[in-house]
């Protein structure tokens, strides 16, 4: 596991995308070799996909052969509703570069079969030949995607019932009505994330800090699903130092002391790619 | 509105580096066309998994629903009311100059005439979309001849009329049809004109108020009774007065029925209405200011003099004298002119100064489902302009008809 931490919130976004921006480079896909991306949704990744954006307009990156699967949906709620995962990913990076919508994958909570929806979202990751790259966040009970504390390390995509803390957090964005909050969602697995080849989680804030200790600083638990990446051969988990102030010193001493090596991993591109 | 689910075969524009006008600001984002319509590129992407097929790069600039002028008498040495045996040529030659000033329909304006005029020139034109060969018209204009001899202004006195007690009869005789007619101006002072005034509202017609004696509550009886414009504030009515503040006291009164908006026309060339005066207008009531050029067939000539009819005048700038007088002889000013002008003399936000050419005459003919504005799937007329508002081109339902230069 790699432990990337950055002074702020803006650092730790850019951080996160040049790292996106030069793992999609060095693939180098094309026609038939596409990028597979997992993709989060939430205010922590915004930073990161406004850079993304930046990097596309300037020429440093296409989606042209890159392949998104999203995280999670809520069930029920209409796509085109602006809290919808749909909206939130047109809005914030796909109205903004060069994806096809053919190349986009994100799960369909009005689906008729819901249980069937989630099997065949498992299906085109694996028809895409796996993701490549997952990208998450966490919740501050170091919930991963929709894999509330409790949820099996092992799971699946499948349907959830939203815990009461999520639903009490989220009414906030439906005008404060506990009723008008989607109380299911569906959600990809800790196991359908624990196969992406590469895991990066993105953890920013002081109210993320006791996540970031469970997650990393404890044994692997259930009740912190984001710790299954313990097990994982190639995590990375990036923050700023509001993060990480329940870790030991000794842990942001020793992963300070990486940050010289870890940050060639975002340097700039070797040449220049063609501009699409 | 067509869903986009009804997936099309047409081709996909994409408009990208510009900020469109939507929602009264101006938005970094990108416009999408299909059919002559503007699309929803969030349905599109979701719904078809479709894309552009085709990128216009606007290289930064703005772009605002096509102007729409509601009163335009002619233009380029082409006058509407004279009866001439083609008018639609001259239509047509005026509908294609006015594209490169931003101008993507109009109502083509016919002034005072004798009935025989209008019976000539009614049918001639029809309501048409725009398109390469010129902006589209919405319907005529007719200004007069129901209007006060005291406030007659330019229009001929030997043709004005009264309702004479017949009310819509009469107006039916002079005009002879109203099928392709959008607006009427007439004094609401004239005995009968409010029962006129209902009756052509009821067919769709929108009533303006203007050449008139009428004090305020003769306006606001009109107004309840269905009148929504005012013909060239300040110009041929009643001076605010403040006992009676007559037509003009329609910008802040309480009598207009809840929901309603009255607008008002406004010749920002800086020659017709003082500044103050516009200014004035303008923040009393905002919302409700449409800019028009009340051309005459002088705009678009260049300087110097030119025969018109049976009138020698003498263009100077902006300025249209009659020729070896000081008499103005009516507005050459272009409708993009005028947006400049209101900005500069209002001090108000560029997308006010592109609504008030474009929302507000749509709001106030009631077609804005599909014009005066960039939603969804209405017409895609648009200007492209810079930061100093001067047009770079010009499109009707999503071709370009007029470029800057080419």
């Amino acid at each position: 596991m790699k432990l990337i931490i950055l002074n702020d919130y803006d650092q730790a976004s850019e951080w996160a995308a040049k790292y996106i921006r030069n793992k999609i480079f060095q693939f180098n896909p094309g026609p038939n070799k596409y990028f597979t991306l997992g993709l989060p949704t939430g205010s922590t990744p915004l930073g990161c996909y406004k850079k993304l954006i930046e990097y596309y307009k300037n020429g440093e990156l296409s989606f042209q052969y890159v392949k998104t699967f999203n995280m999670d949906e809520y069930v029920g709620l209409p796509r085109d509703h602006p809290e919808s995962y749909h909206s939130f990913m047109w809005n914030n990076l796909f109205r903004h570069v060069d994806i096809r919508a053919e190349n986009t994958h994100i799960l369909d909570g009005n689906a008729a079969d819901l249980r069937a929806e989630c099997d065949a979202f498992e299906e085109k990751i694996k028809a895409a030949g796996g993701i490549e790259l997952f990208v998450g966040g966490i919740g501050p009970d170091g919930h991963i995607a929709f894999n509330e504390p409790g949820s099996s390390l092992v799971s699946r995509t499948r349907v959830k019932t939203l815990a009461k803390d999520t639903i009490m957090a989220n009414a906030r964005f439906f005008d404060g009505d506990l009723s008008k909050v989607p109380t299911m969602a569906l959600t990809v697995g800790v196991g359908t994330v624990m196969d992406a080849k590469e895991v990066m989680i993105l953890i920013t804030g002081a109210h993320k800090a006791f996540a970031l200790y469970k997650a990393i600083e404890e044994g692997v638990n259930h009740m912190w699903t984001v710790s299954a990446f313990q097990q994982h051969p190639q995590s990375v988990f990036v923050c700023d130092e509001d993060a990480t102030l329940e870790l030991r010193v000794k842990t942001v001493k020793y992963f300070k002391g990486m940050m010289h090596v870890h940050n060639r991993l975002v340097e700039p591109l070797p040449s220049e790619p063609k501009k699409n | 509105m067509p869903s986009n689910k009804s997936v099309s075969d047409a081709p996909i524009t994409q408009f990208i580096n510009c900020r469109i006008l939507r929602d009264h600001m101006l938005k970094g984002e990108d416009l999408w066309v299909r059919e002559g319509k503007i699309l929803d590129p969030e349905k599109l992407f979701f719904d078809e998994q479709g894309f552009a097929d085709k990128r216009v790069d606007c290289d930064g600039s703005i772009i605002a629903p096509g102007f729409i002028d509601v009163q335009i008498n002619g233009g380029f040495g082409i006058d509407f009311s004279r009866p001439s045996e083609d008018i639609g040529v001259g239509l047509s030659l005026v509908s294609k100059k006015i594209l490169e000033h931003g101008v993507t329909s109009f109502c083509p304006t016919l002034v005072t005439s004798p009935p025989a005029v209008y019976h000539k020139v009614l049918p001639q034109i029809k309501v048409q979309n725009g398109g390469p060969n010129g902006a589209g018209v919405l319907g005529f204009h007719l200004e007069g001849p129901y209007i006060s001899m005291e406030k007659k202004g330019a229009h001929p006195e030997q043709y004005l009329r009264t309702f004479r007690s017949r009310g819509i009869e009469d107006l039916m005789e002079t005009y002879g049809s109203l099928e392709d007619v959008s607006m009427v101006t007439l004094a609401p002072e004239l005995a009968d004109s409010q029962s006129v005034v209902k009756e052509l509202c009821q067919r769709g017609i929108t009533v303006s108020l203007g050449h008139s004696m009428a004090n305020l509550s003769q306006a606001e009886d009109a107004v309840q009774h269905g009148a929504s414009f005012i013909t060239h504030l300040f110009n041929a009515m009643l001076p605010f007065h403040h006992r009676d503040p007559g037509i003009v006291g329609l910008l802040t009164s309480d009598q207009i029925p809840a929901g309603r908006t009255v607008f008002y026309g406004m010749i920002a060339d800086g020659i017709h209405t003082n500044p103050a005066a516009l200014r004035i207008a303008h923040r009393a009531h905002p919302s409700g200011l449409v800019l028009v050029t009340d051309a005459i067939t002088a705009m678009g000539l260049p300087p110097g003099r030119h025969t018109l009819g049976q009138q020698v005048i003498e263009i100077q700038g902006l300025h249209a004298y009659v020729a070896g007088t000081k008499t103005l002889s009516g507005s050459i000013a272009t409708m993009d002119m005028c947006v400049r002008h209101f900005k500069q003399a209002s001090g108000c936000s560029i997308e006010e100064a592109l609504e008030a050419a474009s929302l507000h005459p749509a709001q106030l003919l009631g077609i804005t489902n599909r014009k005066g504005n960039l939603d969804y799937g209405s017409d895609a007329d648009l200007v492209l302009l810079n930061d100093d508002l001067n047009i770079i081109s010009t499109y009707i339902s999503g071709e370009e008809v007029w470029k800057k230069g080419a």
